[in-house]
């Protein structure tokens, strides 16, 4: 079996390294200094509770449970792998990533889930050019806190509905991905607009962001669903004490 | 016969990724022989057209191959994490069948 899978991989890998480390960064997250400091600052001030709410979850989570911990750190090294990894879209001939927050929110509760996107996001700014310090707060309201809570929202709506893990998971992770986009269109349009009315500049960068994130968002859900099945038949009392599936559900 | 079938999978699975890569290296050369990531040709390409420019990072590695090495570091490093973490989670369950 290992035999038939590792040129696969090896192959994969290296494709992916190839792609990864072939090109700059190609990001998604606002470039430093692209909005102006009172909107940089109001995306700040929308960040920070989040950030402060979330941490005391982290915390508290990691005292109740144990298990808590691999979790947190296998989802925070996804988030900030694919967050940095460029993904080329050749419909549109551009290069955006995927977020990972959904598959965090599903897993962690939201509020955990925009910590790992912050602590990301930061690293990325610092060290990797991708992002900015100035743009922190509006990169972590949009891909952490908006994407987060649409991936939450998205995945236990449809469990109420008695949808399975597979179909939950990928429209969370489908929706939390175009919403990651518009909530940075929003950002980005009120930043830059300046006396210009908002919706028209807002559209222009919505529109174009849909060809590679169309795509991009379909990629994103597979991936969360993957994730999430995976997880199910490997530790499927972890998603039971994550509330994510009903004890009678575990296999 | 189980290893036939496993053989063909492999050749079909390496077969549709080499196709998939080549037609992604393909395609954008009908337009440009780069892939510029959406922050470029999206945000900022839209932020310039409304008077404001990206300024430079505050330790700024985006330059020469720097970039390319703090990238294998991070990636090296996230997937280290990310293995261990993995393992941790599984080998977790052993202990508890145990």
């Amino acid at each position: 079996m290992k035999i038939v899978k590792m040129p696969a991989f090896l192959l994969l890998a290296t494709l992916v390294s190839w792609h990864t480390l072939g090109s700059p960064a190609f990001a998604m997250h606002i470039s430093e200094g692209i909005l102006p400091i009172n909107w940089a600052l109001v995306w700040f001030a929308v960040a920070i509770p989040f950030i402060a709410v979330g941490l005391r979850r982290v915390k508290q989570m990691a005292k109740d449970d144990l298990s808590a911990k691999p979790l947190i750190g296998l989802m925070a090294a996804v988030v900030f792998i694919i967050s940095c990894m460029p993904v080329p879209v050749p419909t549109a001939g551009t290069c955006s990533h995927p977020c990972g927050t959904g598959i965090a929110a599903i897993l962690l509760g939201p509020l955990v889930s925009v910590v790992i996107a912050g602590v990301s996001l930061l690293i990325q700014a610092l060290f990797l050019a991708h992002g900015g310090l100035s743009t922190w707060g509006a990169n972590v309201v949009s891909m952490g806190v908006v994407g987060s809570f649409t991936g939450f929202l998205t995945f236990r709506g449809l469990r109420l509905l008695r949808l399975n893990l597979a179909v939950a998971g990928f429209a969370a992770g489908l929706l939390a991905d175009w919403a990651t986009y518009l909530a940075t269109a929003v950002e980005l349009a009120s930043g830059i607009s300046g006396s210009a009315p908002f919706l028209p500049v807002f559209w222009k960068i919505l529109i174009a962001f849909v060809p590679t994130q169309l795509p991009l968002g379909i990629l994103e859900g597979a991936i969360t669903a993957g994730m999430v099945t995976l997880l199910y038949r490997k530790r499927p009392d972890l998603l039971v004490k994550m509330h994510v599936i009903k004890p009678e559900e575990a296999i | 016969m189980n290893r036939g079938i496993g053989s063909a999978k492999k050749t079909l699975f390496i077969g549709i990724t080499a196709l998939l890569f080549a037609w992604c290296h393909h395609l954008p050369a009908a337009g440009s022989d780069k892939w510029p990531g959406v922050d470029e040709s999206v945000v900022e390409k839209y932020a310039k057209d409304h008077g404001r420019e990206a300024s430079e990072p505050l330790i700024n590695t985006d330059q020469g191959d720097l970039l390319l090495f703090v990238f294998l570091i991070a990636g090296v490093m996230g997937g280290f994490a990310a293995g261990y973490s993995w393992r941790m989670l599984v080998s977790e369950k052993t202990r508890n069948k145990m």
